[in-house]
Formats: structure tokens, sequence, C-alpha cells
């Protein structure tokens, strides 16, 4: 059969195409696992399997590992406490098509400023507030990546709530914040976890407001430690690339959860 | 991902929904509410600005104040000092004639030019290439696809540092293939004529992700019939491209090219993790330059000014961008 034959050597292709992209990937991992000291050419492959550089990279940078952690896990409740309300009262169609419309071109100007503009110009309103090298001022900074993403994307979710749902509770009595909370959010579950991922993601990948509104000593998440590491024209690159694997991994298991969740969330509808 | 569902909104805003008539019959919450001088709807609208008002001041603290003080800082003399003294001189447009006058801005510009015109032609190209790819039918395809997405998910940081292990001198895995090819290494972040181009890899290899399934997602939305009846027709392959893929294309073409610019122009992270702007300014841009004015010589005034005009140049672009995009949307009906 000619045709499947062709629908294979697609295929063929096709991985030869991810394998080519996905080596500087492979290469991570593969450096990650040569951990000796005076080895300076990285060999093909990890025969010569050493947990090393695993070794000195959880020695030397779990603190900054864990920062990480708590700033990303801090914006995406920051953006999901002020995305969510917004995304709900944008959907409602009390307050006229024109200010909606308004607004969400506010946030699609947001989107398109570039970040050294807004590390530059919060610097100042960090220092008098006493913001810089803190980890709520990271958070708070973090969020923005996240926030008008989040607005729009959850948004485009509640626009799909059937109306009759909302009115039903409105009928027997509940108030706008009743419905908001009992009804429009357990149903949006699925937009509410993919934005918190996505902005757990931004705000973990966040280089520019650590490099900009921190110091560089007290609070150094993880980004800006492998910047250091990296400008230090570092020999121990199996630690290094070992850093780097370990700070992979949120983004790796966060997308395959959201992948199940974005394709639940365009095929399982809002009824259930 | 971000930007399909961007576009998505806009068609979404002007929607009637059936609230229109929701809004009338609603007795019980306005004696519960007991504000009788009020009129039901403008306190439904009321709460309902409630819902969006932190999101408002966020947005107003988080991009509105630092727009505002980025361009009153551009007219000041604004430098460490300021921040003990408290006193930062008015000087019109000293920081703008610095930047500007200064011998580096032509190859600022320059750097800027090619960085972000080279970037995008071939992050477009080969997006385009893949997505047309993978937009038939195999098996695996989904499978090759998401992974494919991985270097656009991978912070930026991660992926510099790879590559800068891979592009490392002597002992990086690209100049061994090339020595083991029989060709002569290359100095791949320390050769100023290179070095340039060098990033622009690195940029390209983040950014196909990107390109590739925003052009995807249009190409998932031409109707497969057309492909049938013009093969009737005896159009196949280039001729079926060039005449129904292309122009059906074109809306979607012009807001991955116009976002890829945007993002592109403003890349920061690749360039201070894998050359720091160096060899010798080579790999300088506007935004890369902008953060070294303010906050390596703590120059916030000069930073500033250039951050603005690199903001003059996205914004340029992006009304250009809202225009063509509703003119496409107004063909498309």
């Amino acid at each position: 059969m000619p045709h499947a034959l062709a629908n294979y050597s697609r295929t063929a292709i096709g991985i030869v195409i991810v394998a080519l992209l996905l080596f500087p990937v492979y290469w991570m991992l593969n450096t990650s696992l040569q951990g000796s000291e005076n080895l300076l050419e990285t060999e093909w492959f990890p025969f010569d399997l050493s947990l090393e550089g695993y070794q000195r990279a959880i020695d030397s940078q779990l603190g900054n590992l864990a920062t990480s952690l708590l700033i990303s896990i801090g914006a995406v409740i920051v953006c999901l406490a002020i995305a969510a309300p917004a995304a709900y009262g944008l959907s409602r169609t009390n307050i006229g098509g024109r200010s909606v419309a308004v607004f969400i071109v506010l946030l699609l100007i947001t989107q398109m400023i570039p970040g050294i503009v807004i590390a530059n110009g919060l610097y100042p309103l960090y220092n008098s507030a006493g913001l810089l090298n803190t980890i709520p001022g990271l958070i708070l900074a973090d969020a923005s990546h996240g926030i008008p993403f989040c607005i729009l994307l959850i948004r485009a979710f509640m626009q799909n709530i059937p109306h009759s749902l909302l009115e039903a509770a409105r009928i027997d009595g509940a108030g706008e914040v009743r419905v908001f909370l009992s009804v429009v959010l357990p149903l949006s579950r699925n937009a509410l976890v993919t934005a918190a991922v996505f902005s757990f993601l931004f705000a973990w990948s966040d280089f520019l407001f650590a490099l900009t509104l921190t110091n560089g000593s007290t609070v150094v998440p993880i980004t800006l430690s492998m910047y250091v590491f990296v400008g230090a024209h570092t020999q121990s690159w199996a630690a290094l690339m070992a850093t780097a694997t370990l700070a992979s991994i949120p983004a790796a298991v966060l997308l395959v959860i959201a992948q199940k969740y974005i394709a639940s969330g365009v095929t399982g509808g809002a009824v259930k | 991902m971000t930007n399909s569902s961007l576009t998505g909104d806009r068609t979404g805003v002007p929607r009637r929904a059936p609230g229109a008539a929701g809004d009338a019959p609603r007795p019980p919450l306005e004696t519960q509410g007991g504000r009788r001088g009020m009129r039901p709807r403008t306190r439904s609208a009321i709460v309902t600005w409630a819902f969006i008002l932190p999101a408002a001041v966020y947005l107003l603290v988080f991009f509105g104040y630092p727009i505002v003080s980025n361009l009153t800082m551009s007219f000041q003399d604004f430098t460490t000092a300021t921040f003990f003294t408290g006193e930062a001189p008015w000087v019109g447009f000293d920081n703008y004639v610095a930047v500007v006058g200064s011998g580096l801005f032509a190859k600022l510009t320059a750097n800027t030019a090619i960085f972000t015109i080279v970037s995008l032609t071939v992050t477009f190209l080969i997006g385009l290439g893949l997505a047309l790819f993978f937009n038939r039918y195999f098996p695996l395809n989904k499978v090759l696809r998401a992974l494919l997405l991985l270097p656009w998910l991978l912070p930026l940081i991660i992926s510099s540092a790879v590559w800068r292990r891979m592009m490392e001198g002597e002992t990086g895995i690209l100049n061994v293939v090339l020595e083991g090819l029989g060709l002569s290494g290359v100095s791949w972040l320390t050769n100023p004529d290179i070095a340039l181009y060098s990033i622009i890899i690195v940029n390209i290899w983040v950014g196909i992700p990107f390109v590739m399934v925003i052009i995807y997602g249009g190409l998932q939305e031409i109707p497969k019939d057309y492909y049938e009846a013009a093969s009737l027709d005896g159009a196949t392959g280039w001729r079926s491209f060039a005449s129904i893929t292309w122009p059906l294309l074109r809306p979607v073409v012009v807001v991955v090219l116009m976002l890829g610019f945007i993002y592109t122009i403003r890349v920061l992270d690749i360039i201070l993790a894998l050359t720091g702007g160096g060899p010798a300014n080579a790999t300088e841009t506007y935004a890369s330059r902008a953060y070294h004015l303010s906050f390596v010589n703590f120059e916030f005034g000069r930073g500033a000014a250039l951050s603005n005009i690199l903001i003059i140049v996205s914004l340029i672009v992006a009304a250009f961008q809202l225009r063509a995009n509703k003119r496409a949307s107004d063909l498309a009906g």
C-alpha cells in the first residue's frame, strides 16, 4: 500500500526533525550525567554515568530552587485572585460592550510593553516602597507576566458558561459574589488550572525582574543563580546542566498536566 | 497558544449575549441590596466593575506607573544619587541626545535590526514549513508536535546555558562536529563578526514552536474540501499552496509576524546569558543597552530614554498590526 508507506516515511522524517530540534535538550541531560571534574569534552553518550553533577547542584542550588518555587506559587495565587474575578466581570454583559472592548485592548497593549521598560520604571517605586530584594516584591512583579494572559484565557472560557445556569442561581436568591464563588468558579475549573499552570511557568522562567529588582545576594531565584553561574566561565558544566535539568522539571511536569486540561477544556464544555 | 486565544478574543468582544434580556427582571436582588435610589441596572453594573477593580488597580501599578515613570525619568538626570538625595533635575531632551548622539547608537540600531529581521524571517520560514509538514495526518503526528513545544517552554536562561555549552570554544559539541567533518571550528560567541548570528541561531531555536503552533492552528481552519475541489481541477502541491493555503492563511501570518516582531525586538535574557552584549558590543541591542545603562551604569535617565525609543518602535509596529488585523478580519467578513 503506497499510501501507508508514505505515512510511515512522514513519521520517520518527523522523528528526525524532532530529534534535531530537541538535540540541545538531550545535550543538557547528557552533560548533566557526566560529572567527572577533569572531563573537558562531553562524550556523546553518558556511558560513564556519574551523578556527581546532581550531587553538587543539589548541595549548592536547593535553596535557590526553593526560592523560585515559593515565588512562583505566590505569583500563581496573586494571578488567579486578580484574574478570575476580572475575567468574570469582563464576561458579563451589563457594563456595555464598549468599555469591555477598551479594557481588552489595554490588556493586549500590556503584552507589547518590553520588560525592560517595566523593570526600569518599577525600580524607583520598589526602592521607595522597600520591595527591592524581597520575596513579596518578586511575587507581585512576576504576576505581571501572567495576569493579562490569564484574564483573557479565563474570560474566553467564562463567556461559554450558559447564561441560564447563572440566572437560575440568581432567581434562587444568590448575590453576585455567591454566583461567582459557587457557580462560575467551579464550572471554570479547567480554565483556572490552565491559567495557574501558565502563570507558574511564566514566574518560574522570570529572569528580568530577578536580575533588576534584587541585588543578587539575599533573594536569589534559580534563573538568576544560573545566570551568575554561566557568567563565571564555569568549567563544571555537569553541575550547571544538572541544575538546568532540575529547573526544567516543573515546566515539563506542568506541561503534561496542562495538556490534559487544555484538551478537556476544549471538548468538555461547561455543562456537566 | 497565547496568541490564538488573543485573536479569538478580539472577535468575541462585540458579542451581545442573552444577558441584555436577562438583566431586566430581577426584583429580588434590588430589594435585598437596599439601595432604593439606584436603578437595578446601574447597581448591577457597579457590582460588575467591583469584580474588575483589583485587576484595574494592578494594571495601573505594574504597567501604567512604570510607563509614566519611565517617561518622566527620561527627561531627568536620574542616577544612583537620586535615591539618596531625592533630587533628579529636569534636563529636557539631554538623555535622548546623549543616547542617540553616542557613537554606539548606529551599531545598536544595526544590531537590533539584523537581530530582529533575520531571527523573525528564518523562524517564520522554518515554523511555516513544520506547520505544513504536520498538517497532514501520519502516525505519531500529535506526540511529535507536542514534543516540539519543549524549547518554547524552557526558561530562556536554561536554553541559553545549554547553547553556551554547545558553542563553547574547543570543547563545545558544535565545534567537535565541525572538526569531525574536517572543517575548522568557529568562535561562536567570541568572534565579533559571528557572535550576533550565534545569538540569532539560539533565538530562532526558541521561537520556532511559537510560529509553528499558530500557523498550524490557521492551517487547520482551512476547509479540506477546498483542496479536494482544487485537485479535481488539477491544482496540487505548489499550485494549491499558492492559490488556497497562502491567501487563506494571510491574516494568521500577519498576526504571527507582528507579534513575533514585538517579542523579538525586546529579547534580553538570551543576549545577557550568552554574550552580555559583547564581544566589543557586537551583540548589544536597544534592549540590552537599556539594561546596561540603567542597571550596570545606574544612569536611569538614559536607560529610560533608550527603552522609550524601544517602546516607540514596538508600538508603531503594534498599531500597524491592529490595523492590518482589522482589515484582514473585515475582508473575512
